[in-house]
């Protein structure tokens, strides 16, 4: 018999008998109603306590400011993705002193070296935030790949504040997750983190340093 | 750079846990990292549940656990079939070693050289580097902590923190001397030497080996709850990565992980949410550009689905590993986590150990406690851990023939003559004539009392016996 089978067969035949199968009762996780602008003031001061960064902009003014924010932090590369609006904004976009923009479009096994070597910054999109615990919620795909949020030093997410979620268990629902899940969905809170040496907080560990969202308005 | 082999699970005698503690006790430096680790994380914990209703949330997250242990062997098919479609392939091992086997052939068929890994508890339980570097593949730990406690050839002290009995001038001195760091006690500069370090690894790795904190049934979904990337990275850059985990981490439903996962960060490490919370449901498909092209899950029993027979012994399993027993035990806290020479030390590893290893050699286990209640306090699932403890204690001498012992080892610390005394004192309990006779008797010669009670006098006081009876007095009273 297969370990398979005989694991199974311990667990069926159990000697205590059937056990209990109790109820769930999710409405401790239910939050009152709120309006965007306090989604957005909760989602600002929770990530800020984690060392997140948040701006606000609008749709006219989120470029002119990324500008600021990158040339502020001396990064001469971006990495953008290539078909979301985000990309295609940057792309054609007249504005000065953006850094030269990468376009992750081939599979990592060609280019790893110089994505983790010699790109400064990227810049993706979101599927909504949560407000409660100042999440991201990313879901990569092939136009914003995996490593995209993870290898740069500084991340760079778009937030739509009509996107904002009160909570985990909201945006689930609402995005009706349990239907189907692509190959790998995160929600990110803040820049890599340790606090491994005597408890002392340090950014940047593996993943990005800074985590910087620009909440369009 | 290679590292040897690390012997220590085998070497450890977790019998020789008095000396250990003794010596723990003794050494200021341990006692105060890991009170001041403590103090830390049990304020950080009681902030973050501010506010929250925790009762009813520990309830919920009580009742998704043993829903989720009810279904447990419908699940795992459920999840089997799930993850399959999703193009993860599942395997099954009965214990530590047959999980190390199925990694390794996994390893070998790829041709795999170099293993980076993600935090796993239960790769620690399986002692998966051991077996790995005895067989010419290096496993190298990617979690700060892990790769610390790695380069002191050590285990983890913490299932969170495996490095916290270290301070920083330790870590510094060990990182300059393992891998060519200047000294230096910023914790900045050793964080992002490491960082270095390992982004090389990752680059190089052929597998990357994590851990599951949650596997859901529903969707085929992996969970994976982290700070600093490297589980991600483990799980995103080698071309084919490898998930271990314990049977019982399996739930049925998407939505049974919000509440776990909000009760699992409050309280190990006051987060109301960590940095990452990872979800991998298949490996990279082929209009994707990143992500392995390979993703195994391997389902390890090793002596759960025993534990799983007893309907007291089963609440063990509710366990989300959060490790907040350990951060409030006062006996964790003063002799730190090596002492228990077990994989997971503490309350969690009290009660779930002697499984594992048999109650012969985890007899010290069940009893290295006050039983002063705070770990099943602070359980976010709500573990009976005392009662457990109790319970372990029995079986360690054997039950009795209503509840008859069933943990391997069980007996181990029966002795004849102890058994012979509580004989006669249940005897002379149930017989009012004999009982006074008794306490008569021992009144008038208690002289005689022995001043040393063997080891309970050890660090106290011998209690010692009356002038005159419980009813003599009452007699005098009521005239």
């Amino acid at each position: 018999m297969s370990s398979r089978d005989i694991i199974l067969q311990r667990l069926r035949n159990r000697s205590g008998g059937d056990l209990v199968v109790p109820e769930r009762d999710f409405s401790v996780l239910q939050r009152p109603a709120s309006s965007v602008a306090e989604r957005i003031d909760q989602f600002q001061s929770t990530i800020e306590s984690v060392h997140g960064e948040v701006h606000r902009c609008t749709r006219d003014s989120w470029i002119t400011q990324l500008a600021d924010i990158l040339s502020s932090r001396g990064a001469s590369s971006l990495l953008i993705p290539a078909k979301h609006e985000v990309g295609r904004a940057l792309r054609e976009s007249q504005q000065d002193g953006l850094p030269e923009l990468l376009i992750y479009n081939e599979p990592i096994d060609s280019w790893q070296s110089h994505l983790f070597n010699e790109v400064d910054a990227s810049i993706t999109s979101t599927r909504g935030g949560i407000a409660e615990t100042g999440s991201l919620i990313l879901w990569p795909t092939p136009d914003e790949p995996r490593l995209m949020s993870l290898v740069p030093p500084i991340h760079i997410a778009i937030l739509e504040a009509s996107e904002l979620y009160t909570s985990f268990h909201e945006a689930m629902l609402a995005q009706n997750w349990a239907s189907g899940m692509p190959t790998n969905a995160l929600l990110v809170s803040g820049p890599s983190k340790t606090a491994d040496i005597e408890q002392t907080l340090a950014y940047g560990v593996h993943g990005p340093k800074e985590l910087i969202i620009l909440v369009i308005e | 750079m290679s590292h040897p082999p690390s012997e220590h699970p085998h070497h450890i005698d977790v019998k020789e846990f008095h000396p250990r503690a003794r010596a723990a006790i003794a050494d200021p430096k341990i006692r105060q990292n890991f009170r001041r680790a403590m103090d830390g994380l049990i304020s950080k914990r009681k902030d973050a549940f501010q506010g929250m209703d925790l009762d009813a949330l520990r309830d919920l997250g009580a009742n998704i656990r043993l829903r989720a242990l009810a279904n447990l062997p419908d699940l795992l098919e459920q999840l089997e079939t799930k993850l399959t479609e999703n193009g993860i392939k599942v395997h099954w091992a009965i214990d530590g070693d047959e999980a190390c086997r199925i990694v390794r052939n996994i390893c070998v068929a790829r041709n795999a050289k170099t293993v980076i890994k993600g935090k796993s508890m239960v790769s620690e339980e399986m002692e998966l580097n051991h077996y790995l570097e005895e067989r010419g593949i290096e496993a190298l730990e990617s979690d700060l902590g892990e790769y610390i406690v790695q380069l002191a050839d050590e285990t983890p002290s913490h299932i969170i923190m495996p490095a916290i009995h270290k301070n920083t001038g330790e870590i510094s001195e060990l990182m300059h001397n393992k891998t060519g760091t200047d000294r230096s006690d910023d914790v900045e500069y050793l964080t992002a030497s490491a960082r270095q370090q390992l982004r090389e690894k990752f680059m190089n790795a052929d597998v990357g080996v994590s851990g599951v904190n949650f596997a859901v049934a529903e969707t085929g979904t992996l969970c994976l709850v982290e700070n600093e990337g490297n589980g991600r990275m483990t799980t995103t850059v080698p071309p084919c990565h490898i998930a271990v985990t314990g049977i019982e981490k399996v739930v049925g439903n998407l939505e049974d992980v919000v509440p776990l996962l909000a009760l699992l960060t409050r309280s190990a490490t006051g987060q109301h949410i960590t940095t990452y919370f990872n979800m991998i449901s298949g490996p990279r498909k082929p209009d994707e550009l990143d992500g392995p092209e390979e993703v195994h899950l391997v389902l390890v029993d090793n002596g759960r689905s025993s534990i799983y027979q007893d309907d007291q012994l089963l609440d063990t399993l509710r366990c989300i590993r959060c490790g907040a027993c350990m951060n409030h035990c006062p006996v964790y806290t003063r002799v730190g986590g090596h002492t228990y020479g077990t994989t997971y030390p503490g309350p969690i590893g009290k009660i779930l150990m002697p499984h594992l290893i048999g109650l012969d050699e985890g007899q010290h286990l069940p009893t290295a406690s006050s039983l002063c209640g705070a770990c099943g306090e602070v359980c976010p699932v709500k573990i009976p851990i005392p009662d457990l403890l109790v319970r372990l204690r029995q079986e360690s001498v054997d039950g009795d023939k209503l509840n008859p012992a069933k943990v391997p080892g069980h007996g181990a610390k029966r002795s004849t003559l102890e058994a012979m005394v509580w004989k006669g004192w249940s005897w002379m309990h149930a017989r009012p004539g004999a009982y006074r006779f008794g306490t008569a008797v021992a009144t008038r010669l208690r002289k005689l009392q022995p001043g040393q009670l063997g080891s309970w006098t050890k660090y106290r006081t011998a209690p010692k016996l009356a002038a005159k009876t419980l009813h003599e007095r009452m007699k005098e009273r009521g005239q």
